[in-house]
């Protein structure tokens, strides 16, 4: 039986008080509760502070660069579907570096778990303002505070039909376990995008900020995530009062893994194993004939 | 000796390319080798496009200036290519359609109608390749059989298309064969191959076990996933487009990590969009084999012409030091045995290998008379298999070795968990910031150059040994300059040829060799500035006599090399 133990990691380098601690013990957690062994996990981080994560805790690890977490998350579990396959990343990793491929990773429906600290600002690199910073927030790049209307990460992700949006609060730890383990059993892409004080530079967005407005959709029992006008609706509140929870969900939406003929009976790693047959591949020269 | 061009212009989307490919089975069937070269513009429609074939009884490597027969699809044509045509040369063109003062050169075939006559004006193009055999006086019921081939057995649409192909044949049989003065036969029905550029590096991906393509269109590079992307079923391999080009790298980066062979194909402007990619190739010690398709630069350049301008882009792509090869092969018959070895050099020194093509070779036709499977061997260096358990006992994915290769692991084997880092890392793969493990990971990375360089192939010599002069090229001028060599020692004079095909690591010390063995030496490249004659001063510390250079977006001509030898 796997436990916590198993997936212990090396000492941190994030700030005291950092909600990234919260998320490391829910993601350590949601795959003990899987009863996923270390070896069978694969996560793929990008950089920034969210993505120094993975060092945290044991298991496979590719640490990419800022914003290329899903392309090789991608890479990766097409090679090997077997695979659990996590991306890490930070809200600038994903919606601002890589925030293409956040909208295709989510036309291909790619069964990968997504998981984005935002915090909404730049950690790592000293405060700047990120593309899920509120208008008016206000940092030594933008002195006069942001002028950009925020990315809506969950917002966008439903009008795309992801298959799975969620959002959660590092301040309720055992509500983000729950998420991020339907995510991993959900069959496709899923978007968890977790509420992440930063108390070194996010003054605006602080632990109590976040805890006076957040409030759990699954809570009194009537909300269905499979309505999209409704998500719509639930996606868009933000300034007196957060939902968290499973946002929106489309179980209809088959897999890209499910789709491609390559890998309909064994993983690609597996069936790759001694290269191509001799003689078709002579057969194969007689097409240039 | 047999040595006759047909060139065919016209509009895009006339079908020149369909001719003129049609044209050189019917000739490679025939036991004669073909050349075949595509000049097309940056459009679907219009502008003007042209083919061009050249048919010998011996191997055939490059265009030589002059035209035998110009089958002219539109007036521009005949405006643009008439000057180009031998003496007793004809141009074959549509007098119903195409009104132009009468000319002795000029051969109307009424193609449009033999075309309807036949029962449809699409197969025009087919009463053009009958009309061009049956000027030469060939047997035609090759071309019958290649028709019949390309359109399928059943069906019409075959037999209408030798319908037509016969009017044409006809045709010109009756009017203007007698007075053309090149005729030839087939010579024997030896089975060899015709083969394009793209199609060879696509075909030697397949042949070395290449699982996962990712990439983004980009002309030149386009044919190699679309030939690939055709096979995926039927071979079993997963052909993604991917959202841009940052993406087609790292995505084969981890599918790479996962265990599989994996590669991404583009052009120069998308390559700059992958050289984060590569540096994370390096740093993570993932193989990936990268085909860099040249086009003329910077920015958009001239899309669908050739150029050699990214060498040093190549060589130098990706802040921070790490080991890499780059190789160019110079015909389709080595672009197939090149990428077999970028695998195993990838997998085996765990880092990115770039293969250089351009446009010429890309689109370019060859006829070959085989290429070996048995030559193909895979060598996927030290992967683990996962029944290796003793070799996972406290397995550290970048442990330190003397050659700097580490045994590589994949994730999902039992009992071990791989990791890596784009940060420097530990030789577990942790991210590390120890400015003494960082020195020691860049040395253990760095030794693997030693092995590298070992296993690259020192460059061809042809013609004269000891030559007056020796004309040094790389990548597709090998078929340019290796016929001006033919040429020149023809004429009595004392010519070689050095041609890289695997320029890095240099193999420094055959090139100065050579260099000294020399009374002159001149590169030949596609590019202003000779980025290899730098190269070579830069690594062999000798300069070259002289650079023959063109950057016009075309490519060289064996008389074009030879004007330059000053
Ligand atoms: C190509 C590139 N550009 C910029 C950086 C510098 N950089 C590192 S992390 C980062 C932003 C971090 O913010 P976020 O992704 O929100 O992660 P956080 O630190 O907040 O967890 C930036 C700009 C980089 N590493 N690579
Ligand atoms: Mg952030």
């Amino acid at each position: 039986m796997v436990t916590l133990k198993d997936y212990a990691g090396g000492p941190t380098a994030w700030c005291p008080g950092c909600g990234n601690f919260m998320l490391l013990r829910a993601v350590q957690e949601a795959l003990v509760g899987l009863g996923k062994e270390p070896h069978e996990v694969l996560l793929v981080s990008g950089i920034g502070q969210a993505g120094k994560l993975p060092h945290y805790l044991r298991c496979n690890t590719f640490n990419s660069l800022h914003g290329r977490t899903l392309p090789p998350a991608t890479g990766a579990k097409l090679a090997n579907h077997e695979l659990t396959v996590l991306a890490i990343a930070g809200d600038g990793d994903c919606y601002g570096e890589g925030g293409n491929h956040f909208i295709h990773a989510i036309r291909r429906n790619i069964d990968i778990t997504l998981i984005v600290h935002d915090n909404q600002v730049y950690g790592l690199t000293k405060g700047q303002a990120s593309p899920t910073s509120d208008t008016g927030f206000a940092t030594k790049i933008q002195p006069e505070g942001v002028i950009l209307a925020p990315f809506n990460p969950v917002l966008a992700a439903a009008a795309m039909d992801a298959s799975f949006v969620a959002r959660g609060f590092t301040g309720e730890k055992d509500h983000l376990v729950g998420l991020i383990q339907k995510a991993v059993r959900h069959k496709g892409f899923a978007l968890v995008d977790v509420l992440q004080p930063c108390p070194s530079f996010n003054k605006l967005n602080t632990f109590a900020w976040y805890k006076e407005r957040v409030y759990k959709l699954d809570e009194g029992g009537k909300y269905d995530p499979t309505d999209r006008v409704a998500a719509f609706q639930k996606a868009q509140e933000w300034d007196s009062k957060i939902p968290i929870g499973v946002i929106y969900t489309n179980p209809k939406r088959p897999t890209m893994e499910e789709q491609i003929h390559a890998i309909r009976e064994a993983p690609l790693v597996k069936s790759a194993a001694g290269g191509p047959d001799r003689s078709r591949l002579e057969r194969l020269l007689e097409e240039f004939i | 000796m047999l040595d006759l061009k047909i060139k065919i212009g016209g509009e895009a989307g006339q079908g020149m390319q369909t001719i003129s490919h049609t044209l050189a089975h019917v000739f490679t069937r025939g036991g004669l080798h073909v050349f075949s070269v595509q000049d097309y513009q940056s459009r679907i429609r219009g502008g003007h496009n042209f083919s061009e074939l050249r048919i010998r009884e011996s191997p055939v490597f490059s265009m030589t200036r002059g035209v035998n027969i110009l089958i002219a699809l539109n007036k521009e044509t005949i405006d643009l290519h008439k000057g180009e045509l031998y003496e007793g040369g004809v141009i074959i063109y549509d007098g119903e359609k195409i009104k132009v003062e009468a000319h002795q050169d000029l051969l109307s075939v009424p193609l449009d109608r033999l075309a309807q006559e036949g029962g449809n004006r699409l197969y025009g193009n087919s009463v053009a390749a009958g009309a061009a055999l049956g000027l030469l006086g060939y047997a035609f019921e090759p071309l019958a059989e290649v028709l019949r081939d390309v359109f399928g057995k059943k069906g019409t649409v075959a037999e209408d298309n030798v319908k037509a192909a016969r009017a044409g044949y006809d045709f010109t049989t009756r009017n203007g064969h007698s007075q053309f003065p090149w005729k030839f036969k087939p010579l024997d029905d030896r089975r060899r191959m015709l083969i394009a550029g793209s199609e060879a590096l696509a075909l030697g991906a397949l042949a070395a076990g290449c699982k996962f393509v990712s990439a983004y269109p980009m002309t030149p590079a386009t044919g190699i996933m679309t030939y690939l992307a055709g096979k995926a079923r039927e071979w079993d391999i997963i052909v993604e487009q991917a959202e841009d080009e940052i993406a087609a790298i790292t995505m084969a980066i981890g599918a790479s990590f996962a265990g599989v062979r994996a590669m991404t194909a583009t052009s120069g402007g998308g390559f700059c969009l992958m050289v984060e990619g590569l540096g994370l190739a390096g740093m993570t010690e993932t193989p990936i084999v990268v085909v860099e398709a040249q086009r003329p630069g910077p920015a958009i350049g001239l899309p669908t012409r050739t150029e050699q301008s990214d060498l040093e882009f190549v060589l130098h792509a990706s802040h921070g030091e790490f080991p890499r090869a780059v190789l160019a092969p110079g015909t389709s018959e080595e672009a197939f045995y090149t990428m077999a070895k970028a695998f195993n050099l990838a997998e085996k020194y765990q880092t990115p290998v770039i293969v250089m093509s351009d446009q010429h070779l890309a689109d370019s036709y060859w006829t070959i008379d085989t290429l070996d499977m048995s030559r193909i061997i895979i060598d996927r260096g030290q992967l683990i298999r996962p029944e290796e358990t003793e070799k996972l006992v406290g397995y550290k994915r970048h442990a330190i070795t003397h050659s700097g290769i580490s045994p590589r692991a994949l994730p999902g084997y039992p009992g071990i968990t791989v990791v890596t880092d784009s940060d420097e890392h530990d030789e577990e793969g942790h991210l590390t910031e120890d400015t003494g493990l960082r020195t020691r990971m860049m040395l253990k990375r760095m030794r693997k150059e030693i092995g590298l360089a070992q296993e690259i192939s020192p460059p061809k010599f042809y013609g004269a040994v000891n030559p007056e002069v020796l004309l040094i090229g790389w990548g597709s001028t090998y078929g340019a300059i290796r016929e001006a060599v033919d040429l020149l020692q023809s004429q009595g004079q004392k010519v070689g040829m050095m041609h890289l095909s695997e320029i890095w690591p240099f193999p420094s010390g055959a090139v100065a060799t050579a260099l000294e063995s020399a009374r002159a030496c001149f590169v030949v490249e596609n590019n202003a500035t000779g980025q290899l004659a730098r190269l070579i001063r830069r690594e062999t510390g000798k300069a070259v006599t002289g650079k023959i250079l063109k950057f016009d977006g075309l490519p060289f001509s064996p008389e074009y090399v030879m004007e330059g030898i000053k």
